[in-house]
């Protein structure tokens, strides 16, 4: 029964932001600043984690694959399509839910427990709009461009390790990821970073946005905004899934 | 002018307002004041559209606020201010853009016409050489002559300031209470303030409305409630031994 409640909750909370903008010069410039701080300012976390993400595959593709009748390239092959396919969209959209995640949902919830959405709300201002809507937007506008470079750089540290530690030679390693490229996947993992990120920006802009009580109720909004979040991007990774690549 | 009829609240089944009727009249400080609990709050934030009352009428300048649409009300919200306890200032924003800010979402001023909205307004409220501060770098007097100036900016009709000198040192608040009291003259304003400060009231109280267990259970000028033999009154007007000693 909670579950329909705060689902129902969730939904009419999505109509309430997808009301016609007060200003949309203000929304404008509000998506801009969203889009540095939950963008832009993601770069790093995603940069490190894509170039060690990626030399990491390769080596346990190297290490297991270790098979006469596997040729070496199917080692830059496997490392591409885990990457493209899996880990720069999925693992990546996790580590967002937990850094954009937590910011929304406890920004929100501050916002929420020290009046400013009342006063927002006083002023005539639709503040579930004003709060969530450009972040949702910011998010959906900037997540595909992260997963992008993840996708690259996750590619370029399997590269790196290869030239580095030689654990299968570089020329290998590029045919195996020039091998049998097929466009469509890289469709495939957009598609899946949009519901993502506005996944992430609803469900913890949603937490943010009802929290009540205080400090403690803050940070059990953001708690439950990122477990959330991850929980239905593993849900809906898998019907994704199924309705775009079987 | 604000007037209010047979306003009921109930929270799970726990009456918190009873059939409050009373009149917030245009120009002069109204005060709200009670003992905590006794429905002030829910009272006010029935008043700004925070909280549906179950029954009743709250009608501004004769324009009923309940039976009006969403959209209907924030017609009416853009002629409210509200002093927030806590101040509610935008952390993220300077004294200036949060003074600004409703200027922004609400009118059609060119910049320079709102900075100078902006900076009359803090200067009203006695604040120079703070626009570029934060929030969080500001004392809490400070604050709350900042959400003065950002409640003003808009030219309100109506001003709610919910307790609005909580948490000041004596001094600071008496500044405080003048202040809102200048503004609603200046401006002709209806303002409305929630507190149980018996200094405020008896510094500002154009007419006091008083409180208990969710009814209106008295109701006067600041100089009539000294004179008044209801006895819930007078338990919480006495409350302390400086008010028994003036009144010995």
């Amino acid at each position: 029964m909670k579950f329909f409640y705060h689902l129902g909750r969730y939904l009419i909370l999505m109509g309430q932001i997808l009301k016609k903008p007060e200003k949309a010069s203000i929304y404008r410039s509000q998506i801009i600043l969203e889009m540095d701080n939950l963008g832009l300012q993601s770069l790093g976390i995603v940069a490190i984690i894509s170039v060690f993400m990626g030399a990491v595959v390769t080596i346990q593709t190297a290490l297991n694959t270790d098979h006469p009748l596997l040729p070496r390239y199917a080692i830059g092959f496997a490392t591409r399509q885990s990457i493209i396919l899996e880990f720069a969209p999925t693992v990546i959209s996790l580590i967002l839910a937990g850094k954009v995640g937590s910011r929304i949902a406890s920004e929100i919830g501050t916002m929420r427990v020290t009046e400013q959405i009342d006063a927002l709300e006083i002023m005539g201002v639709n503040a579930s709009g004003f709060l969530i809507l450009p972040k949702v937007v910011a998010a959906v506008l900037m997540f595909p461009i992260l997963v992008t470079l993840s996708m690259f750089l996750g590619i370029f540290g399997g590269w790196v390790v290869s030239f580095l530690t030689g654990v299968m030679p570089v020329s290998n390693y590029i045919y195996g990821i020039l091998y049998e490229f097929a466009p469509y996947d890289i469709f495939y993992a957009l598609v899946k970073t949009v519901v993502f990120a506005y996944l992430i920006t609803t469900i913890s802009g949603y937490y943010g946005f009802y929290t009540k009580g205080g400090a403690l109720e803050v940070g059990q909004a953001s708690t439950n905004a990122v477990v959330t979040s991850s929980i239905f991007i593993i849900l809906f990774n898998l019907v994704l899934t199924q309705l775009l690549l079987v | 002018m604000i007037k209010v009829e047979n306003i009921t609240k109930s929270f799970e089944g726990v009456p918190v307002l009873k059939e409050v009727t009373t009149l917030f009249e245009r120009g002069k400080t109204n005060l709200i004041i009670g003992q905590s609990g006794s429905g002030k709050t829910v009272l006010m934030k029935c008043l700004v559209g925070l909280l549906e009352s179950d029954s009743g009428k709250i009608m501004f300048d004769n324009l009923d606020f309940n039976k009006m649409s969403f959209a209907d009300r924030r017609i009416i919200r853009k002629q409210l201010g509200m002093l927030f306890q806590g101040g509610a200032l935008f952390d993220s924003l300077t004294v200036e853009e949060n003074v600004i800010f409703p200027l922004n979402m609400f009118s059609d001023l060119s910049q320079e016409e709102k900075l100078d909205r902006a900076n009359f307004c803090l200067q009203r409220v006695n604040l120079d050489n703070v626009n570029h501060l934060y929030p969080s770098e500001i004392s809490g007097g400070m604050k709350k002559r900042v959400a003065i100036a950002r409640a003003i900016a808009n030219n309100p009709s109506f001003l709610f300031c919910d307790e609005p000198n909580s948490g000041l040192d004596p001094r600071t608040a008496i500044v405080i209470d003048k202040l809102i009291s200048e503004i609603t003259q200046e401006f002709n304003m209806t303002t409305v303030i929630n507190t149980h400060d018996m200094n405020s009231v008896m510094e500002i109280g154009d007419k006091v409305a008083f409180l208990y267990k969710g009814e209106l259970w008295w109701e006067g000028t600041r100089f009539e409630i000294l004179d008044t033999d209801n006895k819930e009154l007078n338990d919480f007007v006495y409350a302390s031994e400086l008010m028994r000693t003036l009144k010995k």
